[in-house]
């Protein structure tokens, strides 16, 4: 086994364990590519099938290529697809810096979802090396009252066993790609052939990195147009993947202040 | 250390974890390793050189990691990270758990999965509290490959007796743990003797540098030449086939295998291994996740292992292990808890503290309880026979997590053995009948079980539970009764009725019942049993097969019938401590069966409790085992 191969391996028994422990259970799907490699995972883990609904919690401010990849797509792979959308940013928190200010919108939108549907578990596709805070999470994290991330009280997490409560008002969010790093996913994209937005391709010098809401997120200067190259790239850079997300930056603690209340 | 392994290009990064007592130099350590390996964001090391500059000191490496942790960190909170660095091809993670805060159950996090550790000892303190403690944590983690990184020895001029003397110390101390450590490095991180570079001040040293101790850590061993060890993770029913999942934790399967099944032992072959978008399978090995289907169709359960014929696991219902404590508060006797082992769940209780590791000089002691955060050597008694791997380091199973009703971890359980007896501790030891409960079942047609009946004196409990036996026994059901009064003429003469005494009057009967119904029998239990905490108790020693079933009679009506003129006397103050009248009963919340005896008849009751148990020990309840 290589190393793709034990990610995969892990990850198949992540989502496994959460498809037996948490009813009802549902996948985000927000198109990017740290996404569709985890449908893909779910598709091997269940032998070609997605069991569970995948949902998109819709901020209406996507690129329309990729809103024709999701039609596509969910038809093609047979999904079942939950629409949610996002309150304006009029209603969000105003002492946020704007660009997590309108970020924050996906939160109560994605909070909005999980109440309706009841669910007990979320999974995620966030990864450890994208973010300080994201490097902090458990792969089965609960989440209380409120939906709110107690990151200074984590449970303990090891030996692949994974905490599992069954309150009422708590949920879990479940992650199973936090081991992956960006050039892991890369790879397992060109070694599975697992069809991504264009956007994440050159053109004319520039490329999506990371994809987000097209008023927040901007493009790199890059001249990798096919997986290869993308993957060529990564391996002599060193800037970080979500530099082109804007709320990521906006100040010192914006992004752990979105996790906190349930950001992904 | 002559020959350093190139493992391939894309092997996965081996995790090690840094551990040592504070200011013996970690996070030096680490700075200057990332350092030395080129691992570090441009800029960084310039930023370190006149960070130090300023506060007058030559080059603090530790600023090094202070910078990138606040950075991950954004200076807010505490945890363990991750730090990748590369030794010519091979990838590495640095686990480092900082802050003190929760720090065990952060470090375990992180460590848990370590492949290696590095002890950083100061050559002039030697062992402290932490590197104690750390260094148990090693041995309870498993993690064999142990490097003792002596810094600081620039303070003994690099003095070959003094540095030897010093590692001789350290290694009395692992030991004692058992610990045999791999290699010795004495160093300077700060000035970076034997870092990643030979020292020219140690020349009689002749043993590896740190990196070349690193290089040579084996890679994750596997664990594919194992008799096979596959637990069940669940059963899907997809189209018209039955799947069963779960990833292989030793050895390897092929298509054409047979397997033995769980603890109840039914036999099958591999009939096929499923996957998608894969190249079709026909074996797979340890690390894999897998889908196959079984001939016969056997179903499994959720913990089953499937094994080899030849190679089974230990089965036992009394185990031994080692345990890390998590909890701020102390574990005694009594305490009952899930033991997840895999990805089986096992209800325990703790049977006994066998002894309790003191962390001034790592001996171990007899003890009442464990320590809040401490190391102990305990013994679970099971709810049933469970089958079980000890714990060897380089597995990954054959180690248990403890959960609580939260379903939240308190504790890590390597496991040892089966428990044993010791000299006038442990006078009991049941050892594991080599007739199957399932055999049993099948002979006799039905399956054991105990039917725990509660309720007020007088509310008709040991009629009714005569009554259905009667009716269970002419339908040819092993059936028995154990009612207060008989224990109390035998087995219990010697209690009283304090509170005390009627607890152990409760345990004895449910003790004796699980034995009864261990053999195969339907047990009624009668007995006024008054607290939740009682049956809670009766529930755990008896553990699977345990119904509560509560005979809801009215005081007014018990006193009214009074069938011992006990009320009266009781009244009359000839008896203290009475329930329902100076003593109170508790009525359970949710019985599994709650039967109402006023305005029924006897027949009626006696006809649906029967009916009820009948239905609980049919061969096919619950146990969805053979074939459909």
């Amino acid at each position: 086994m290589d190393d793709l191969d034990q990610l995969e391996a892990q990850s198949i028994f992540i989502l496994r364990e959460a498809y037996r422990k948490l009813k009802p259970l549902a996948m985000l799907w927000s198109l990017g590519k740290d996404s569709n490699v985890m449908l893909w995972l779910a598709r091997k883990a269940f032998l070609g099938r997605v069991p569970f609904p995948v949902m998109h919690v819709d901020t209406g401010k996507k690129f329309p290529e990729m809103y024709k990849f999701r039609d596509e797509y969910t038809k093609k792979w047979n999904l079942e697809l939950l629409l949610g959308d996002c309150p304006p940013v009029e209603e969000i928190d105003p002492t946020l810096p704007p660009a997590a200010r309108s970020a924050a919108r996906k939160t109560a939108g994605l909070a909005a979802m999980i109440d309706k549907y009841k669910l007990a578990g979320v999974i995620a596709g966030i990864r450890r090396d994208e973010q300080a805070t994201r490097a902090k999470e458990r792969v089965f994290s609960p989440r209380g009252s409120g939906h709110k991330w107690d990151v200074r009280n984590q449970p303990p997490e090891f030996w692949d066993q994974y905490a599992t409560p069954h309150e009422a008002g708590v949920h879990v969010r479940v992650h199973p790609l936090l081991s992956w790093r960006e050039i892991d996913i890369w790879r397992y994209i060109e070694r599975e052939g697992i069809p991504l937005v264009d956007l994440y391709f050159s053109k004319e010098g520039k490329r999506y990195r990371s994809l987000g809401d097209q008023d927040i997120t901007s493009p790199i200067e890059s001249n990798a147009s096919t997986v290869a190259e993308v993957i060529a790239e990564l391996e002599t850079s060193r800037t970080s993947e979500r530099a082109g997300r804007a709320m990521d930056h906006e100040s010192e603690d914006a992004f752990e202040r979105l996790r906190v209340a349930g950001y992904l | 250390m002559n020959t350093i392994p190139t493992p391939a290009p894309q092997d996965a990064a081996t995790p090690i974890v840094i551990v040592g007592h504070v200011d013996h130099g970690k996070s030096t350590l680490i700075g200057r390793l990332l350092y030395d390996t080129d691992s570090l964001p441009e800029g960084r090391v310039a930023q370190i050189i006149e960070s130090s500059k300023k506060r007058g000191l030559t080059v603090e490496w530790s600023f090094l990691l202070d910078s990138l942790q606040i950075e991950r960190d954004q200076g807010v909170t505490v945890d363990s990270t991750r730090i990748p660095f590369k030794l010519g091809n091979r990838q590495f993670v640095i686990v480092d758990a900082p802050g003190h805060r929760q720090f065990l159950r952060n470090m375990i996090t992180g460590a848990a999965d370590a492949e290696a550790a590095v002890l950083v000892v100061d050559a002039n303190e030697g062992a402290q509290e932490q590197t104690r403690r750390h260094a148990m944590l090693l041995r309870l983690i498993g993690i064999r490959h142990v490097i003792v990184f002596m810094n600081k020895v620039d303070i003994f001029n690099y003095d070959q007796k003094k540095i030897e003397a010093a590692e001789r110390d350290i290694t009395k101390l692992l030991l004692q743990l058992e610990i045999e450590p791999t290699v010795f490095v004495p160093a300077s991180a700060r000035e970076g003797d034997n870092m990643a570079s030979r020292s020219d001040k140690m020349p009689w040293y002749k043993g590896p540098t740190l990196t070349e101790a690193l290089a040579a850590v084996p890679a994750p061993s596997s664990r594919a030449d194992l008799p096979l060890r596959l637990p069940v993770q669940d059963v899907y029913r997809f189209d018209t086939k039955r799947i069963v999942v779960g990833r292989i934790e030793r050895g390897r399967i092929r298509v054409g295998d047979e397997v033995v099944i769980g603890v109840h032992g039914a036999k099958a072959r591999i009939a096929s291994i499923e996957s998608w978008h894969t190249a079709p399978q026909v074996a797979a090995v340890a690390g894999q996740s897998v889908a196959v289907t079984l001939e016969p169709d056997v179903i499994p359960d959720r913990g089953d292992f499937l094994f080899p014929a030849d190679h089974a696991p230990l089965r036992a219902a009394r185990i031994r292990t080692r345990l890390f404590w998590l909890r701020q508060e102390p574990l005694r006797v009594g305490e009952s808890f899930r033991l997840r082992l895999a990805t089986a769940e096992h209800q325990v209780t703790v049977a006994a503290i066998d002894s309790v590791v003191r962390l001034e000089d790592l001996t171990e002691h007899p003890a009442e309880e464990v320590p809040p955060e401490g190391f102990a050597e305990i013994t679970l008694a099971v709810s049933e026979t469970m089958l079980f791997d000890p714990f060897v380091p380089g597995t990954a199973d054959g180690r248990g997590v403890l959960v609580d009703r939260n379903q939240q971890i308190v504790g890590g359980a390597p496991l040892i053995g089966v428990a044993e007896s010791v000299a006038g501790r442990n006078a009991i030891h049941p050892t594991g009948s080599a007739v199957s409960l399932w055999d049993r079942a099948q002979a006799k047609g039905h399956r054991g079980g105990v039917f725990w009946m509660t309720g007020l004196p007088g509310a008709g409990k040991s009629t009714l539970a005569r009554e259905a036996e009667n009716r269970l026994f002419a339908r040819g059901i092993d059936v028995s009764v154990l009612d207060g009064d008989t224990l109390r003429a035998g087995l219990c003469a010697d209690l009283g009725f304090s509170e005390a005494d009627r607890r152990e009057n409760v345990r004895r009967a449910a003790a004796v019942a699980r034995i009864l119904a261990e053999s195969g029998q339907v047990v009624i239990v009668a007995l006024i049993s008054p607290t939740v905490a009682d049956r809670e108790m009766a529930r755990q020693v008896v553990g699977e097969g345990f119904h509560e079933i509560f005979i809801d009679t009215p005081q007014a009506t018990c006193e009214q019938r009074d069938p011992k003129g006990l009320y009266a006397a009781a009244r009359a103050g000839k008896i203290e401590g009475f329930t329902g009248v100076d003593a109170p009963y508790e009525a359970p919340q949710k019985p599994d069966l709650r039967v109402e005896t006023t305005d029924v008849s006897r027949d009626e009751t006696a006809a649906r409790l029967a009916a009820y148990i009948t239905d609980a020990i049919r061969l096919d309840a619950s146990a969805r085992r053979q074939t459909s």
